[in-house]
């Protein structure tokens, strides 16, 4: 028998060039490392309960209720939960037909997406519609299906800011597509230089490119720039002149670190800007409840919410979702709680509020010592992270490190972090994952190792700076 | 300024891909759904059946107990601190939940797990494959999915290249198969299920269907088998399973084998055999390429809003295992409750377990209640005229064949539908039953079939017969030649 179906060469070529350095080469090397007993920090991934962040007690008291229904009917049940979980619990349930065993609508449960409606009501001033919002096993399977359903063949572009969190480029590679870069500076806090990037459009239609969509990570992933409102309305403006539907990825929302640029959702400054342009521009809003502070990565819960979008789109989109019969029902109940979270007054608040308060504090705390860290090493230089989880700092390598790295048939960023991990136990993952200008490295690391791990952390980085540098420094400065 | 995203530029893949079992009947069931509640007496019933779906604790099925107990305390891990729990939980299951906790790093229910699934589940889940097959099973071998359905979808893009690029489907099929191989642009290269002999499947005809493929340029790169068969229910026999691997390996393709409704199984004449322990037990081990998949969605535990399930890959080569663990590492890992409840599926309370009797109770109630349904429902769609319906030996469905009169057909094209969409919407308007039509699953041209399943509450099933009844024999009337 000749090649089979399953040989390598057999295989989609799109599923071959397909990247995802989160879990690539540097974690596959600290799984390795770890099995053979080495102690490794894991902050290759926004991972933050796998790193000690606690869940927060409420949601996790109603979703257990709603898992085992017995308990309600149970006289003691008060003992052990209190009665507003109890209450929710009900809520959810009696929105669920068949409670967290049946297959939801393909959209999400009706009840949650209203939720989510009155969340982004509230936080906008606009009013949502439920109809127009699809809960997601995590916001990833909404970005794949909304990539899916615009990517026709290689000559479509989607433009991607660089650095970009590598689902975007992973989805792109898979469909078919063709990732157009727009380059964020770095000097400039990770600015957005709308100039550069009506030139990137302009490259690749010059080449016999449609670009049919922009992707804006607000806040940033790695880089943790928050955008303003006049960033905002300037990206909306361009979409707008350039017909573009803007795939806003706002799963950090609530991670804040600075005062001077809150979070606005690319709708609410898409609808204060008024007609035309509020009417015209197709815009996707993804969330998630992997992030912010509630960290809960393993429930898989999200959404995405369409504006502007045609509806018979919108029943093409509801198509491809119902294939997938519904997205995970406890994962929307965590939506739904995070969207509607307990409130002054409720017996739970209290704690509800001194947990996130505390979780995201100690975000802020960490995030400026981190920065600070980096920054006081030689040869490193880190943009302050303004929100996110991330830091990603620049690594100047000498010369010697980088010929080096490449006679060892690796990118010169792999080869330090790789250096980094065996030393130090620290997996992060190179910058050459994420995407940067040529010559320039970085790495990304998290901000979520424990507070009182940091100093340690953050001095063991150093030491090994310290002496790779002193290892591979140029000649020239001796 | 045209849009930039319309229907006419999107993906011709999602435009051209169909899923009928949340189709246009359902929508327009839940559109009449909505009218009973804002007009209560305005259509000639008072609810909406949904038989459309195997979605069982939408119908009233109940979750296996021991199940949600070990998964109320791994959501809220405070609980193991309280003594009050003794009286409201079983003592195995909150023993069962620390073993299951010990096994996630840090305990944390709520991080990204390995994109393969935690490894202790895995473990544990080989070890269920392994007594349940008499073969050993690999952690390594197993990705646990958000139900099954992810794990099709992916063996789909690796495997279709291009539309020259063809997948074997039975025909009656679970339609991901054909709404997948139609997402990532491949051909679909029917092999018909023979329904004269309770939905045989004859190796000499999918290897005709094979042949014919390759003459006209297609690639033929995988058989996909049902077993237990969606629509069709039936458990294939053991030799015909040796004949279907025997084939796989002289044509060099990919098995995939759909296994989720394993636990059902309703006849005492036939057994489930996996897959995987068929090619073990000839011996081919490494030789042939194998995706088994299960879910938590099916059997008795009908857990579907969990989106539990995994796949079972042997047979490969490491450069390509690389590439599968890659593609699963993009999106992560899948949903951790689905993941615990996989390994309690394939691992579930023994004999001398404290829980053991009661989950075996609810066990025993819920397939027993099945297996009579199933009967009843097959025995009264055999005694209504024109229509014939085989024997549900497993899974969840009944797939009865109609022979509609010609003016119904001739009703159904001046309406612009395929004559079962006629039969099955007139249905609907009439009774509120919802069922699916026999064309969003394949059927022989010329014949006219819908699924509906076997999951209504027992004490619904006779008045659904017989308000089936009274509408089929008008209809029947009404459209005699």
């Amino acid at each position: 028998m000749g090649r089979k179906a399953l040989d390598y060469e057999e295989l989609n070529e799109n599923v071959k060039k397909v990247q995802y350095a989160v879990r690539g080469e540097l974690y596959l090397r600290a799984s390795e490392l770890q099995k053979e007993g080495k102690r490794i920090i894991f902050t290759n991934v926004g991972n933050p309960h796998a790193l000690g962040q606690k869940p927060l007690t409420f949601p996790r008291q109603v979703v257990a209720l709603c898992q085992a229904p017995f308990l309600l009917d149970d006289p003691n049940v008060g003992l052990i939960f209190p009665a507003d979980a109890i209450a929710r619990a009900k809520h959810y349930l009696s929105m669920a037909p068949g409670g967290l065993g049946a297959y939801s609508d393909s959209r999400g449960i009706p009840g949650v997406r209203k939720e989510v409606a009155e969340f982004i009501q509230r936080r906008d001033g606009y009013p949502s519609d439920p109809e127009l919002i699809y809960l997601t096993d995590g916001a990833s399977k909404g970005v794949m299906q909304m990539l899916n359903a615009i990517i026709r063949n290689e000559r479509d572009g989607i433009l991607v800011p660089v650095p970009q969190y590598p689902l975007y480029s992973a989805a792109i590679s898979l469909f078919g597509g063709s990732l157009v870069p727009y380059y964020l500076e770095e000097e400039a806090n990770w600015g957005l230089d709308i100039v550069t990037t009506r030139q990137s459009v302009a490259a690749a239609r010059s080449k016999g490119m449609t670009v049919r969509a922009m992707v804006i990570i607000n806040p940033g992933n790695p880089t943790g720039q928050c955008l303003s409102e006049a960033n905002i309305r300037e990206l909306l403006n361009f979409c707008y002149q350039e017909n573009l539907v803007l795939l806003a990825d706002e799963v950090y929302q609530q991670n804040i670190y600075q005062d001077e640029r809150p979070f606005i959702s690319a709708r609410k400054v898409l609808f204060d800007m008024g007609p035309p342009i509020s009417r015209e521009v197709q815009l996707i809003s993804f969330h998630t409840v992997s992030k912010g502070y509630w960290g809960e990565c393993g429930q898989r819960g999200g959404y995405f919410e369409m504006t502007n979008i045609p509806p018979k789109t919108v029943d093409e989109i509801y198509k491809v979702a119902s294939i997938a019969l519904s997205p995970n029902v406890p994962g929307q109940i965590f939506m739904g709680l995070m969207m509607n979270p307990p409130k002054p007054g409720d017996i739970s608040y209290l704690k509800f509020a001194t947990e996130s308060k505390s979780i995201l504090d100690s975000l802020r705390r960490r995030a400026q010592i981190m920065t600070d860290g980096f920054n006081s090493c030689q040869n490193v230089v880190c943009n302050f992270t303004e929100g996110a989880m991330y830091s990603f700092p620049q690594i100047r390598l000498p010369k010697r490190a980088i010929d080096t790295a490449k006679s060892a048939g690796k990118e010169p960023d792999v080869f330090y972090c790789l250096k980094l991990l065996e030393a130090t136990g620290i997996s992060t993952v190179p910058g050459s994952g994420f995407g940067q200008k040529e010559g320039v490295f970085h790495l990304r690391t998290t901000i979520l190792p424990a507070e009182e791990d940091m100093p340690a952390i953050m001095s063991s980085f150093k030491k090994f700076n310290d002496s790779f540098m002193e290892q591979y420094q140029d000649y020239s400065r001796l | 300024m045209a849009s930039s995203v319309a229907v006419e530029n999107l993906n011709p893949k999602v435009l051209k891909c169909e899923y009928a079992v949340r189709g246009e009947i359902v929508i327009h069931a839940q559109r009449l759904q909505q009218q009973l509640q804002n007009q209560p007496g305005s259509l000639p019933f008072h609810e909406i059946l949904y038989c459309n779906i195997g979605n069982p604790q939408s119908l009233g099925q109940q979750p296996v107990t021991f199940f949600r107990e070990v998964l109320a305390l791994c959501d809220h891990p405070y609980l193991l601190q309280r003594e009050e729990i003794k009286s409201l939980f079983s003592a195995d299951s909150i023993s069962r939940a620390k073993q299951i906790l010990a096994l996630i790093p840090g305990r944390a229910t709520g991080a990204y797990s390995h994109s393969q699934g935690i490894k202790g589940l895995r473990d544990a889940i080989a070890a269920g494959i392994t007594a349940r097959d008499g073969f050993p099973a690999n952690a390594d071998d197993i990705f646990l999915t958000d139900g099954a359905s992810p794990g099709v979808h992916l063996m789909m893009q690796l495997l279709i290249r291009n539309e020259k690029d063809g997948i074997l489907v039975p025909i009656p099929q679970y339609p991901l198969y054909s709404a997948s191989i139609a997402l990532h642009g491949g051909a679909l290269v029917p092999y018909y299920l023979n329904e004269s002999t309770g939905w045989g499947l004859e190796i000499s005809d999918v290897k005709k269907q094979l042949e014919d493929a390759r003459s006209r340029g297609i690639d033929v790169r995988a058989l996909v088998v049902i077993n237990p068969g969606n629509p069709t229910g039936q458990v294939l026999a053991e030799e015909n399973q040796y004949d279907i691997v025997k084939f796989c390996k002289n044509e060099g393709l990919v098995l995939l084998a759909d296994e989720v409704y394993q636990e059902n199984i309703y006849v005492d004449d036939k057994k489930f055999h996996s897959f995987k322990k068929i090619v073990r037990s000839l011996g081919y081990g490494e030789d042939l390429p194998l995706v088994s998949y299960q879910s938590v969605s099916k059997g008795y535990y009908g857990e579907c809003g969990k989106r539990g399930g995994y796949m079972e890959i042997t047979g490969f080569s490491a450069p390509v295992r690389e590439q599968i663990y890659k593609i699963s590492s993009v999106n992560l890992c899948s949903n951790i409750t689905g993941q615990i409840l996989a390994s309690l599926v394939m691992n579930p309370p023994k004999a001398g377990d404290e829980s053991y009797a009661s989950y075996q109770a609810e066990k025993d109630r819920i397939l027993t209640s099945l297996a009579r349904r199933a009967k009843a429902l097959e025995d009264a769609f055999n005694n209504l005229e024109g229509i014939t319906c085989n024997k549900a030996e497993g899974a969840m469905y009944l797939f009865p064949r109609i022979n509609l009169p010609q003016k119904a057909i001739d009703a159904a094209n001046a309406a612009n539908k395929a004559p079962d969409a006629f039969y099955a919407l007139r249905l609907l308007e009439s009774t509120g039953i919802v069922v699916v039509p026999g064309s969003g699953f394949g059927q022989v041209p010329g014949t006219w079939h819908f699924r509906c399943t076997i999951l209504p509450q027992e004490e619904k099933i006779p008045a659904i017969i017989s308000r089936f009844k009274v509408f089929h024999e008008a209809f029947m009337a009404e459209h005699r030649d």
